[in-house]
């Protein structure tokens, strides 16, 4: 790795639907949830990913820190968050070639992105996603490009151009870890929150686009971007990554989907029970059954 | 690289033993032993164990008493406390060979972070917190191709609004994870007279799988989390005292769930500030909150009232927190507490 570039961090970022909110609102009357009442939202987790990251740059004498997020074309809504909040700039891998993928097929696509990226020194995601809850697409990812993996990380504890130290959250209690660079980091959510969008860089990103989104711009910003090239996000398709077709979207993902089954939540009157065996017997069946709990 | 079943091999159900702390195969593993050996007897093959680590020489009765047929012992000085890449080198060389059909890990910090890892270095597919395993048989719609015998990963998804069964056709193993608990420990009432393979480490393992060092481990108590819990087990002053109190946490850690408190109970000293939930305490949105013991005032509610389901347990039928319960149930925390723990682990699993 050459010492004259800066330092570089890579943090992928998920736009998800907020499934944290699904209240009695989010579902439909027929049980199904209502998908166009959940926000889509900035993964919380890596949140927490790019918090660390930015720590790292304000630490270092030359970082910069990249978004980089896969997903339909309003994902790069949560580019920008990142840039008001420091990310330097970012990529959005995006295809509709890309649908349908599982934690296999993204990470293989994120790998080619990243590798589009070398050299880095860092990279750093959220521990999971809440729409899926895998945690796989980090060490997937680290796999795909030879790197190690430090997962469940919750304090960053020292840092340098050769290693880093950092501190994993796991069920029992705390381990401390140190690697080599690069490595794959995942950021659990007791790690800091990340910092407010900050009113500079709010100013100074506000106008950042994709290609994609520019033709759907009724002003013209051809003299903006002359001016300030930071503006651009640039969309990496399937073809600019020259991705193996085989590998990418549902033929790329050994899982498939078999059956999907809404869980019902009934908004109803609060059904009064008592202490008798035969009614707590009962809800705990009717608990069981919904997949409430068990 | 992924592999084709191979008609010369019978492929086996293999499970990841982790080891705990004292050295023994921890819970979740049993368990998964136990489903493994389930799932063997349904597809008529051998149910294989697989357990890396320092000193293993004990575990091997403990794992026949589960029913496995052969055991794998990966034993190395450099193997304990658990690292991600040797573990996933020498998993992944295993797998090469003897080609399971099916590879389960428990749903840990350990089998999170390993399982994965091997999947895309094996090039298949794996579903993670898998609630539930069955075997059936698919048919593809475009192709009308019928798969038998695969293995169903049942679990929720889309934070637990939905359930969703995924399936591997074309890839093996079928790799799942499984969370501590979910699974039923079923000892047999007499140990298999299994095999024993002393796996050649140094055959799947190079320098650059130990890159990654600890420096510093200990064991401590874990913090409250109350906002990334899917279940809350919440207590007012109504609980009335210390003992009755501890009925929560007994609840609690049968079900999966974390406790919380009103501010009446904190201020009573029942319980600790930081499980206080409330408009001065934390806001939660579980998918199921039960307050025992707990009135409902304003500010309690303005930090749980979004819980996708409550029940309240309490004396007073008129008690504010009733309005929003899904389920009311009348009566004596202490009464009804014992009897929830008592009816679930009748019923579940």
């Amino acid at each position: 790795m050459s010492d004259i570039m800066s330092f570089r961090i890579i943090v992928l970022a998920k736009q998800v639907p907020d499934t944290r909110n699904v209240g009695k609102d989010a579902m439909k009357a027929d049980g199904t949830v209502n998908r166009a009442a959940l926000p889509a939202i900035f993964n919380p987790d890596d949140l927490n990913a790019l918090e660390m990251a930015l720590k790292i740059k304000d630490q270092m004498v030359d970082a910069e820190v990249i978004i980089v997020t896969m997903g339909p074309s309003r994902a790069a809504e949560i580019i920008r968050e990142a840039l008001y909040r420091g990310a330097d700039r970012g990529y959005l891998v995006t295809d509709r070639k890309f649908a349908g993928s599982d934690t296999l097929a993204t990470s293989y696509t994120l790998s080619l992105a990243i590798r589009k990226l070398e050299p880095f020194h860092l990279l750093i995601t959220g521990r999971q996603a809440i729409d899926g809850d895998t945690a796989q697409v980090g060490p997937q990812t680290a796999e795909k490009l030879g790197i190690p993996q430090i997962t469940y990380v919750e304090e960053l504890i020292s840092i340098d151009l050769q290693q880093v130290v950092v501190k994993r959250r796991l069920e029992q209690g705390v381990e401390t870890v140190k690697s080599p660079l690069p490595v794959c980091i995942t950021v659990h959510g007791s790690a800091p929150a990340c910092r407010p969008r900050n009113a500079k860089l709010l100013m100074k990103f506000k106008h950042a686009r994709t290609y994609t989104e520019l033709q759907e711009e009724t002003r013209d910003y051809t003299q903006l971007r002359f001016e300030k090239p930071y503006l651009d996000i640039e969309e990496l398709s399937g073809d600019a990554l020259e991705a193996d077709e085989e590998k990418i979207g549902l033929a790329g993902s050994p899982t498939k989907v078999k059956k999907i089954e809404n869980v019902v939540f009934q908004h109803k009157e609060s059904k009064i029970l008592n202490n008798s065996d035969q009614d707590i017997e009962w809800l705990v069946r009717q608990l069981i059954q919904n997949h409430i709990i068990g | 690289m992924p592999y084709n079943l191979k008609e010369s091999l019978v492929n086996n159900v293999f499970v990841y033993c982790e080891i705990n702390e004292e050295g023994h195969i921890a819970e979740v593993s049993l368990e998964l032993l136990s489903k493994g050996r389930r799932l063997a007897n349904k597809l008529n093959v051998e149910l294989e164990a697989l357990a890396i680590g320092y000193r293993l020489e004990n575990i091997a009765d403990e794992v026949f008493t589960y029913g496995v047929n052969i055991l794998h012992l990966a034993d190395d000085k450099r193997l304990f406390p658990y690292l991600t890449l040797p573990h996933a080198s020498i998993v992944t060389g295993i797998f090469k060979e003897e080609q399971p059909q099916i590879a389960l890990f428990g749903a840990t910090s350990i089998g999170r972070d390993l399982a994965p890892r091997v999947a895309s270095a094996l090039r298949c597919g794996l579903t993670a917190d898998c609630t539930s395993l069955e075997i059936g048989n698919h048919t593809e719609l475009k192709s009308n191709k019928v798969y038998q015998n695969l293995l169903y990963q049942i679990r929720p998804a889309f934070g637990g609004n939905i359930i969703a069964t995924i399936v591997n056709p074309d890839t093996r193993p079928q790799m799942a994870t499984v969370r501590d608990g979910v699974m039923k420990k079923e000892p047999l009432p007499s140990p298999f007279s299994g095999k024993i393979n002393h796996v050649e480490v140094q055959k799947y393992l190079s320098d650059v799988d130990f890159v990654v060092q600890i420096i510093d481990r200990h064991i401590e108590q874990r913090k409250v989390n109350l906002k990334g819990a899917q279940i809350i087990v919440s207590g007012g002053y109504g609980v009335g005292t210390p003992e009755n109190f501890k009925l929560l946490y007994e609840l609690a850690e049968t079900i999966g769930a974390e406790v919380g408190a009103s501010r009446a109970a904190v201020d009573a000293g029942l319980a600790d500030h930081e499980r206080q939930i409330g408009q001065t305490g934390v806001t939660v949105q579980p998918k199921l909150y039960i307050a025992c013991g707990i009135s409902g005032a304003i500010q309690h509610r303005a930090g749980m009232d979004k819980s996708a389901q409550i029940i309240s347990i309490n004396k007073d039928p008129n008690a504010p927190i009733n309005q929003i319960a899904d389920y009311t149930i009348i009566g004596d925390v202490a009464e009804i507490i014992p009897k929830f723990i008592h009816f679930y682990k009748l019923n579940s699993k």
